[in-house]
């Protein structure tokens, strides 16, 4: 090896970060095939199926086609933070992604003498930074609503903040009754408390200790990301297309990725919390994030599911569920389990 | 304490769920409605002036383009106001051709409000299922006529076309698939808690306001009035069929919805006991070539998919043409309604009242 | 490393927090007030304090700023408008001349107090001065600072209840 190179663990760390971009972006792409596909054959019709083989490709032809397309600006925005809400929201869903790990550790069939995790990074409080980062897409959101000058998007951008405070505390205190049983912010430790069994066949998985929070997390997540039957942000039917009406090309688009990145996000954080990230029977080490990119698709197919299947709430019903319902059921959970806690010990 | 300004937001002519070119002025107070005006006429074609400068026979084809989801009950309207002015007597058989069109298009036409109601509430899905049955009767129809929209397919005195052989097989099978359909329907909607919430209490309008407004069809008998122009002035074969008229309760918007459930299964019974006793016989009654009814006017209305659709007419008994043509549309006497019903409520209960008074711009502007 | 660190976000951190003032459009405040709390948080992470960082950006960044937001959409002001030539004795030459002796005497508190206690005062041990633990910020906060810990809560529901009372609508 050159001198000049960096060292090995340094460019694996590099390659890492790399490999997770790209899946991030494939996973993305992958989604919207999926989503589309998946609520065609809800729809009782086929899909795309012109570009590539069932149409996977399909996402791909829409990208080139954004790009082609002529970025408009409202004459009247505020250029600056109409340019940067995007930005924004695509930039935070990715960098959420970088404290989740999905698979143990590897040396890359020996290349390297150190085995890195395959995680970008690993935080102490990676729990925390996952929250902090999620919260500060919201901006872009409610920039762009407020960016562009128009008033459809203004409501957009009004419905998003007050969905995001209304659901940001349930979310935190479902996170915080995890975090108890595993006395870690780590996800990596949090992951391998998850390891082993009760009674030989069921999986030491925190959904089964934490049924409730694990509802509360999957709603406040669907929330969070903006999905039916919480799409409020951008309700087609009632604000045209909520905080991106004004967005186009690939402005557009990268709103449009950072949707699936977060959907993508939440689903892993799920998956860490509550099903055991990568942990799984029958699979060899360096093969456990199959485990994980399973169950995490199966959420991701739950929320194509649920999005193709039910009516949208109204909003104030939604704040009203979020504050009357879901926040004192979160705040009981969270009690009932630090009694347990310290009951049992 | 703070200046918060109400908000005007421009609903339309060009917004998804305004069915159309409807385009209602919301003044806001956050996103709860405090006033509004509803500005129609962005599709305004002259019907009425455009029908008395042509003659009797053409004017079938204009009164497709009014309600352009349910022409075959347009022209039925039109056609027995003529018979009526005429006193022509329509054989039973081509009564009873109509009233299995009449019922198909009503089936098509509640298809297509339950579709985007449903898309409006958010429930795509509903949407493709409704357009998927809605694709069925727009295929019987285009075996009975050709046309798969606007049918042109009433003549003053009887029907043009007899119905194809086979084609009341169709029917039946139709029939027997729609069935379970609404079930399927109802299985997503009916009780589903999120649709509850969303329509229940929603656009509450009692019986005697309904009245007052001038609604008809599905938005009056949601709010309990029993009336329907078939049942309460038979016309086309009506009399002779079995059938009940669903109301509501409340006079909200489930109450609209569950009515218009409900008429899909009774437009099933009417469309099988019609099929099943189609009389034998000539399908055109004694018209003259050249119709030109004696100097008069008259007034016949019928039931609509979307209320009660009348027809004035006038003439002069000289001149081929109406002297004065003048329609009462259903569409346009619901959306009376709307600027009541949407005050108080969100802006995400407006489109989905918009949806529920089932409207089409262009039988509201003609 | 840390030290160009430490003048980046400082340097970030100042320049945000002098720009806050000076915008004539809210939004634009609100937007620098977040990256200054950035950059703070940057400092956190410098100084080994994760934990803090972290909730700084979820409580300020996160919450509070959101809520500013808000309200600046909702009240939906474009633009402040240049004050009007004195207005009030507070904007008038009397008004610069109390601030300025405001100001005078906040530096001088300022002075006064780091003389008195001295640098010696912060702890030096490394590891005492570690508060990246969770469970050690959990202990000190319910044991030696529980009175102020309990005294903030009640702080902040009396805060809440006075936003009730004056956001409830008169019916």
């Amino acid at each position: 090896m050159p001198a000049w190179l960096p060292p090995p663990a340094v460019l694996a760390h590099l390659g890492l970060i790399l490999v997770v971009f790209n899946m991030l972006v494939l996973s993305a792409a992958f989604m919207v095939w999926m989503e589309r596909k998946v609520c065609a054959y809800i729809q009782d019709r086929n899909g795309p199926n012109r570009v590539g083989f069932e149409g996977v490709l399909q996402p791909f032809a829409d990208v080139i086609k954004l790009l082609f397309k002529e970025e408009l600006r409202p004459k009247a925005a505020d250029a600056l933070l109409f340019a940067i809400a995007p930005v924004i929201s695509a930039a935070a869903a990715f960098a959420a992604f970088a404290v989740i790990p999905f698979g143990t550790s590897t040396t890359l069939w020996g290349l390297l003498d150190q085995p890195i995790p395959l995680q970008v990074t690993d935080v102490n409080v990676a729990v925390l930074v996952i929250f902090a980062i999620t919260s500060m897409g919201i901006y872009g959101i409610v920039l762009a609503g407020w960016s562009s000058n128009s008033k459809y998007s203004l409501l957009g951008g009004l419905r998003s903040s007050a969905q995001m405070i209304s659901y940001e505390l349930s979310y935190g205190l479902a996170l915080a009754a995890v975090i108890m049983l595993a006395g870690s912010l780590s996800l990596r430790e949090i992951v391998l408390n998850q390891a082993g069994t009760w009674w030989g066949f069921i999986p030491r998985w925190y959904v089964f200790l934490q049924p409730i929070g694990f509802l509360i997390f999957m709603t406040a997540g669907v929330a969070e990301t903006n999905r039916a039957p919480f799409d409020f942000p951008e309700a087609e039917q009632e604000l045209v297309a909520g905080y991106h009406t004004e967005y186009s090309s690939m402005s557009f688009a990268m709103f449009f990725l950072a949707e699936y990145v977060n959907m993508v996000t939440v689903s892993a954080v799920a998956t860490s919390l509550f099903l055991g990230g990568w942990l799984g029977p029958f699979l060899p080490d360096w093969l456990a994030w199959v485990w994980f990119l399973v169950k995490v698709f199966l959420i991701l197919f739950f929320y194509v599911w649920m999005r193709w299947t039910l009516p949208r709430y109204r909003y104030d019903q939604l704040m009203e569920f979020g504050w009357k319902y879901l926040l004192p059921v979160a705040v009981l959970n969270l009690l009932a389990t630090a009694a347990l806690i310290l009951w049992i010990g | 304490m703070f200046d918060t300004n109400e908000l005007v937001i421009n609903m339309g002519p060009q917004h998804p769920s305004t069915h159309g070119v409807l385009r209602v002025i919301l003044r806001l107070d956050g996103e709860r409605v405090i006033g509004s005006d509803v500005v129609i006429g962005y599709l305004h074609r002259g019907v009425e002036k455009l029908c008395e400068h042509r003659d009797w026979a053409q004017i079938v084809l204009i009164t497709d383009r009014m309600d352009y989801v349910a022409a075959a009950s347009n022209n039925l309207g039109y056609v027995e106001t003529v018979e009526k002015l005429m006193s022509i007597e329509v054989p039973r058989r081509a009564r009873y051709i109509r009233t299995i069109l009449a019922e198909l298009q009503r089936i098509a036409s509640h298809c297509l409000w339950l579709g985007t109601h449903a898309m409006d509430i958010g429930a795509m899905t509903v949407f493709l299922y409704a357009f998927r049955e809605r694709e069925l009767v727009l295929d019987l129809f285009e075996e009975y006529c050709g046309a798969r929209l606007t049918y042109n397919a009433m003549r003053v005195g009887g029907l043009p076309l007899d119905i194809p052989p086979g084609w009341d097989r169709k029917v039946r099978d139709f029939c027997d698939i729609l069935g379970p359909k609404v079930d399927e329907y109802e299985q997503l909607l009916t009780h589903n808690r999120i649709w509850l919430e969303r329509t229940r209490g929603v656009g509450v309008i009692p019986g005697e306001d309904a009245v007052a407004i001038g609604l008809s069809g599905p938005p009056l008998r949601g709010s309990g009035i029993p009336r329907d122009v078939r049942k309460d002035e038979p016309y086309a074969a009506y009399a002779e069929f079995d059938f009940d008229i669903p109301i509501g309760a409340a006079g909200d918007t489930y109450d609209r919805y569950l009515v218009r459930i409900e008429e899909f299964r009774q437009s099933v019974r009417i469309i099988r006991q019609a099929l099943d006793g189609l009389p034998e016989g000539p399908i055109l009654g004694k018209v003259p070539r050249l119709i030109k009814p004696p100097a008069g006017e008259t007034y016949h209305a019928i039931e609509a998919p979307k209320g009660e659709l009348g027809y004035f007419i006038a003439s002069d008994g000289k001149s081929n043409t109406p002297y004065r043509f003048r329609v009462r549309p259903p569409s346009f006497c619901n959306l009376q309604a709307l600027s009541r019903l949407i005050k108080g409520h969100l802006v995400a209960d407006v489109v989905a009242l918009i949806g529920s008074l089932d409207i089409v711009l262009g039988e509201v502007d003609r | 490393m840390d030290v160009i660190a430490f003048y980046i976000f400082a340097a970030i951190a100042v320049v945000a927090s002098v720009l806050v003032v000076g915008q004539k459009n809210p939004m634009h405040s609100v937007m620098l007030l977040i990256t200054s709390f950035g950059a703070l948080a940057g400092l956190y992470v410098l100084l080994d304090a994760p934990f803090t960082a972290v909730t700084q950006i979820i409580i300020y960044a996160g919450a509070i700023m959101v809520l500013f937001l808000f309200v600046v959409m909702l009240l939906n002001v474009p633009r402040e408008e240049p004050a009007p030539p004195a207005v009030s004795a507070l904007l008038g030459p009397t008004g610069i001349r109390i601030g300025v002796i405001l100001s005078l005497l906040l530096g001088a508190e300022i002075v006064w107090a780091l003389s008195r206690i001295g640098l010696g005062w912060f702890p030096q041990d490394p590891a005492a001065a570690s508060v990246s633990s969770v469970a050690l910020i959990g202990a000190s906060l319910f044991t030696r600072h529980a009175f102020a810990f309990e005294a903030t809560s009640v702080l902040i529901l009396v805060a809440m209840i006075g936003a009730v009372v004056l956001a409830r609508r008169e019916h």
